[in-house]
């Protein structure tokens, strides 16, 4: 089945994320991806994440295809200008990608290529809009396709903004997403639940599937690091305590990810298991949740 | 304003290695309100230059003036001809358009940038000085209450924030608020949250180098 029909068919959905190495080794993502294919119903491939220099999303993305695996082709406008950016779906299209998943992007400061020309040319807004008119068959300057994509477009959002005017923000253009045309959404890491569920009871009217972002804590050092340097994401202090406090914690992480994914499974219409190089883990945290 | 810092001495003064005669132009516009290229900075930069000389032992004549705007043929002309025979080059204290007048209107002299031109911007305090305005060509502050995110947002964006800002401040720098996040306030402050729903702004570029041409004056110049 593939991740439309997925969607389509209100299932529960799983997604899990790879994120592509700096340099040509893509064996043990291929392992990973190979370890979770029949547990999830689509794998992200991240676009040079936190803004450092990596192999491509749409390259390895065309890989997991070559494995039956549907892909989520993260898309960010940080490094391609709208020319680059709608070649590069159309390329993607015709390496079998169906998938993609508009982002802003982080700021190359925040990556090892610091001084790079930031783009930004199209933002997540507009570049769903550009995915809309690429399906739609023209491009975004009123060109007709010869030969038009289909593509699934989704988007972010950060349920865990710190402040209120962060959080309005972030549902206003949660709003602005969806009228681009956005068909699904997956969010930020949740760690408290309560804080997520006022947050789908905000956006819930909106009626598009909301698929909750997961990220298996590996150590207590891990989640302070988050805490302290990854907007959005926080993890309550009892949380740490667990990881700090347990002999095994490999079993505790995915206990703590099952429990998570419990709920989430209550609130959402899927959750996004971001392993971090611990895929091997995901099939113990959906056993344990029961998924 | 257009701020503008000036550059380190030692690149200054390899500049000017092979002139013994040099003109040191200010400007009395921007470059004197951010304390960077006015008459007082042309006397500092001048003495600088001269006690480098002496103590290398080598001769140097600095000539001190300062032009009205920089940017304005009909404010430098007048100096600059008057003293064409007593410099061999001229080192500009101006913003990065002045430097372009002068080489423009002189092109038998050659003309130095004693400054950084940084950008448009605001003073905050005394001694800081922040950018403000990217002259994008198409003014959005109308629905941003006055802060331009095509400026203060480090992504330029124009349909809301990303997901990066922090206990309100930019991804970029802990020092930087998130622009969206300052514009959300001053417009529910003047209770006009909803400028934030409209129809989302794509930005199209201006093409570089720009060129303002207004027919209405230039028919008054013509009758």
């Amino acid at each position: 089945m593939s991740f439309r029909e997925s969607l389509e068919s209100g299932k529960f959905l799983v997604t899990a994320e790879v994120g592509p190495g700096k340099g040509t080794d893509v064996e043990h993502l291929l392992k990973a991806a190979d370890i979770i294919k029949d547990r999830v119903d689509a794998i992200n491939v991240t676009d040079l994440q936190s803004s450092v220099m990596r192999l491509g999303s749409m390259a390895f993305s065309h890989l997991l295809t070559d494995m039956g695996i549907d892909p989520i082709f993260q898309m960010t406008g940080r490094d391609r200008n709208r020319l680059a950016l709608q070649s590069d779906l159309l390329s993607a299209w015709v390496l079998g990608i169906r998938n993609v998943l508009a982002l802003t992007g982080d700021h190359p400061t925040m990556g090892d290529h610091p001084h790079a020309k930031p783009v930004f040319d199209l933002d997540s807004v507009s570049l769903l809009e550009m995915i809309g008119k690429l399906n739609s068959g023209y491009d975004m300057a009123g060109n007709e396709l010869k030969g038009a994509p289909e593509f699934l477009p989704g988007a972010v959002v950060n349920p865990g903004a710190d402040n209120e005017a962060a959080l309005d923000l972030q549902i206003m253009k949660m709003e602005k997403k969806i009228e681009a045309g956005a068909k699904f959404f997956q969010t930020q890491a949740v760690y408290d639940i309560d804080l997520f569920e006022k947050f789908i009871r905000r956006v819930e009217g909106f009626k598009v599937p909301i698929i909750g972002g997961v990220i298996l804590l590996k150590s207590a050092g891990m989640a302070r690091f988050m805490n302290k340097n990854v907007a959005g994401v926080f993890v309550p202090i009892p949380l740490i305590k667990e990881m700090t406090d347990t002999k095994d914690k490999v079993k505790k992480s995915v206990e703590i990810a099952a429990r998570i994914v419990k709920r989430l499974k209550n609130l959402c219409q899927g959750v996004h298991i971001m392993a971090l190089g611990w895929e091997k883990m995901i099939p113990a945290v959906l056993d344990q949740a029961g998924i | 304003m257009i701020v503008g810092e000036r550059k380190p001495m030692e690149e200054l003064l390899g500049m000017i290695e092979d002139f013994e005669r040099i003109l040191v132009l200010g400007c009395k516009g921007c470059v004197t309100v951010c304390c960077a290229g006015g008459p007082k900075e042309v006397k500092t930069l001048s003495t600088l230059i001269r006690m480098d000389r002496k103590q290398k032992g080598r001769k140097v004549i600095t000539i001190e003036a300062s032009t009205e705007l920089q940017c304005e043929p009909e404010s430098i002309r007048p100096i600059l001809e008057k003293m064409a025979n007593q410099y061999d080059v001229v080192l500009s204290m101006a913003c990065g358009a002045g430097v372009q007048t002068v080489a423009k209107l002189f092109p038998d002299k050659l003309v130095l940038p004693a400054l950084n031109t940084n950008f448009t911007g605001i003073a905050e305090e005394h001694g800081v000085w922040t950018e403000a305005c990217l002259a994008c060509g198409d003014c959005v502050l109308g629905r941003t209450a006055g802060i331009c995110p095509v400026t203060l947002c480090a992504k330029g964006l124009l349909n809301g924030p990303c997901g990066g800002a922090s206990e309100g401040k930019c991804e970029v720098s802990k020092d930087q608020p998130c622009a969206w996040q300052e514009i959300y306030h001053a417009l529910k402050r003047l209770n006009r949250l909803h400028y934030l729903k409209q129809k989302p702004q794509v930005k199209d570029w201006p093409v570089h180098p720009g060129r303002v041409v207004r027919e209405d004056l230039r028919e008054v110049e013509t009758t």
